[in-house]
């Protein structure tokens, strides 16, 4: 069954910027009649100077395939959500042409159009009804609603006095019982804590499974490789990769962040600047980055001045996560000698995603620290893997093995 | 909602042809934005519904002492409050429902930027909920006639055509300036002024006939006070409820008539126009 049900034909989107003009007599009756001005005149040429058209999309054409799970991805601005606005037909293209076979819901939005003032069962009805169900269909899959939202003593409480969580466990669960053709899903699993958000995975792996097709905008990577088989990669408004969904995350991580593995240290000095390092390198950082798949050991080299030898000193990196708590140190012992010195240094982690910045250290025998650099270099841990799955279920700096039995 | 699914095409020039037909399939959403509106509206209220009684009620009273301040023409036979009162439901029916219906799209604005649905949905739902809160002001026509012992004409079976055309009157402007609110928020403050304009410029604390009997009032403002379309809708609504021999002035309704239905047709068109573009602007 790959037969198109999405064919998206050299859609454009632009928008018109309006700058502020800067005046000379910058009167209250002078802005009072320019804006009245602008109401009745469309288009003076003064005005006509300070705007600018924006293009949000740009010639963006493909084809979906029924039941495809396809990832949007993108950095912020790349024109993700302005494609799923058009595609879920809230805003129309400026050009080009989108023919779609099937019911469509999207789910751009946690919770759109609940009433704060309204009751949970009351906005199970509300807002199943604004995302196309009919009140039948919601009576149908009500109890099953309830069930996923884990709110059934709640039910007639108004939800502005629900916590933020049951409120966004009751919004998912409305829109993860829709049965539509085609499912449109912007980027709502950021909310929740982690199991829901499994859960919610798990629920649209299952639509996905129903033969129904999924479009899914998300900045997790983990998510998308986890349920998309297909992936845009969406650049300045127009597609830059189009294919698997391996295939543009990958390009999407290499097209990002311009960290490169070369780290730069020369000009710090510490103590009387017996040791100096020049240059610290991340051998296997993904695509000449700082960044590593989560299942890689963490190589660097370290170049190192040094105006004595010394043998058996004690080489130490330290790991602090982005909000300074330490979370390893791991030192060995190695021999140097005056001059240059190259060493290399392998690390076997289990670090989860996330940014990460190191310290390094050299202290020779009992004695204190003869160099010490508190922010040496910066890592990124990758949510994708070479051949391990990425547990996006787990909390904390570090996944640990555990066994289990019954005694 | 949709059972067999039909193709959809989103290109920017072709019109919907299935408008009208989606516009069906998604009443269910219609009901429930009313549903909704109804519910919430006096939430957190002492008194609740008693609001739909009372704010007509007000406007009645006040109304009733301004006629009789200026001595206003009344029928014979026919108690000055309930000519008053039969002018005031329709014109409360009109402002409410004008006034809500206008700012209704800019109200829901969270909705119109994160779903489809046929935007003609949102003012059509705030104007059934004024449409409720108008049939229980009723209440109040129908205690004044027991409590000054007025029979109602046969002429009442008439009341749902003049119901009709205020509906048409208020749905027709207030599309109107839904639609241009999104742009220009201008209209937030035009609207009111339009409203209090309008209870003085509609025959409320006096009748028609005070206007066109009148030797003051020249012959051109008369035509002018014709083409309100609220007094066709007020007249009729006398017309119906205090029958007797209350005037009626046909061919000056029918001017009424004709602007009403021409608003609504223009409200439609300029809003179906707008409204691919109600997302961007909103």
């Amino acid at each position: 069954m790959s037969n198109t049900i999405i064919t998206v034909e050299n859609i454009s989107k632009s928008y018109v910027l309006q700058h502020q003009k800067i005046r000379h007599n910058d009167s209250f009756r002078e802005h009072i009649t320019n804006n009245i001005k602008s109401i009745f005149k469309k288009k003076d040429a003064d005005q006509s100077a300070s705007q600018e058209t924006f293009w949000a999309l740009n010639d963006v054409s493909f084809d979906i395939n029924q039941g495809d799970r396809v990832g949007i991805i993108g950095r912020n601005g790349a024109g993700k959500s302005t494609l799923l606005k058009i595609l879920s037909r809230i805003v129309t293209p400026t050009h080009g042409r989108i023919k779609i076979e099937g019911r469509v819901a999207s789910l751009l939005e946690v919770g759109t159009g609940f009433h704060p003032e309204l009751s949970g069962r009351e906005n199970v009805f509300l807002n199943g009804s604004i995302l196309g169900m009919s009140k039948n269909e919601i009576q149908k899959k009500f109890d099953e609603i309830v069930a996923f939202a884990e709110v059934e003593r709640f039910l007639d409480t108004p939800v502005k006095r629900y916590s933020s969580g049951m409120y966004v466990r009751l919004a998912f669960a409305v829109a993860a019982h829709l049965e539509p053709e085609i499912l449109i899903v912007d980027e709502v699993l950021a909310v929740g804590d982690a199991e829901f958000q499994k859960k919610c995975l798990g629920k649209m792996k299952d639509v996905s499974g129903e033969g129904r097709t999924v479009i899914f905008v998300s900045h997790n990577m983990a998510a998308v490789k986890a349920l998309c088989n297909k992936g845009i990669l969406l650049h300045n408004g127009s597609i830059k990769i189009i294919g698997s969904a391996t295939h543009a995350i990958e390009n999407y991580l290499k097209t990002g962040i311009n960290t490169s593995s070369h780290f730069d240290c020369s000009d710090y000095v510490y103590g009387d600047d017996i040791i100096r390092v020049l240059k610290i390198e991340i051998l296997n950082g993904f695509n000449n980055t700082n960044q590593i798949k989560f299942d890689e050991n963490i190589k660097i080299k370290f170049k190192i001045d040094s105006k004595q030898d010394f043998e058996n000193i004690s080489v130490a990196i330290g790991c602090l996560s982005i909000d300074e708590i330490p979370v390893f140190t791991t030192r060995g012992p190695v021999s140097i000698v005056k001059g240059e010195n190259e060493i290399i240094c392998e690390v076997k982690h289990n670090l989860r995603a996330n940014n990460y910045h190191f310290a390094f250290g050299i202290s020779v025998g009992e004695k204190s620290n003869i160099y010490h650099n508190p922010n040496a270099f910066d890592i990124e841990i990758l949510d994708i893997g070479n051949n391990t799955q990425y547990l996006t279920n787990n909390a904390g700096f570090v996944n640990v093995n555990s066994s289990w039995q019954i005694v | 909602m949709i059972n067999k699914s039909r193709t959809i095409i989103i290109d920017p020039d072709s019109e919907n042809k299935n408008y009208w037909q989606d516009l069906w399939q998604f009443r269910g959403l219609l009901y429930f934005l009313a549903w909704r509106d109804i519910l919430v509206r006096y939430k957190q209220t002492a008194i609740g519904l008693l609001w739909s009684i009372i704010r007509p009620l007000l406007t009645i009273f006040v109304m009733w002492f301004i006629g009789w301040l200026f001595n206003s023409n009344v029928p014979e036979g026919v108690p000055r409050i309930l000519l008053v009162c039969a002018a005031t439901l329709p014109w409360q029916f009109f402002a409410t429902a004008f006034s809500d219906s206008s700012n209704s799209l800019i109200v829901n604005s969270n909705l119109l930027t994160k779903v489809y649905f046929p935007r003609l949905i949102v003012p059509i739902s705030t104007v059934i909920v004024c449409l409720i809160d108008f049939l229980i002001s009723f209440i109040i026509l129908i205690v004044i006639m027991v409590l000054y012992r007025f029979s109602p004409d046969i002429k009442m079976l008439y009341l749902p055509f003049f119901l009709i055309l205020n509906l048409i009157t208020s749905i027709g402007l207030g599309l109107i300036i839904a639609a241009l609110n999104v742009r220009y928020r201008d209209f937030r403050f035009i609207i009111p002024f339009i409203i209090q304009f309008g209870l003085y410029v509609s025959p409320i604390a006096f009748s028609s006939s005070d206007i066109y009997n009148s030797a003051k009032i020249p012959m051109f403002a008369k035509y002018l006070y014709a083409l309100n379309p609220m007094v066709g809708v007020i007249d009729g609504f006398r017309w119906c409820i205090l029958g007797g021999n209350t005037p009626f002035y046909f061919e000056r309704f029918l001017v009424s008539c004709a602007i009403s239905i021409f608003l609504l047709i223009i409200g439609l068109w300029y809003f179906r126009k707008m409204e691919k573009t109600f997302a961007d602007i909103i």
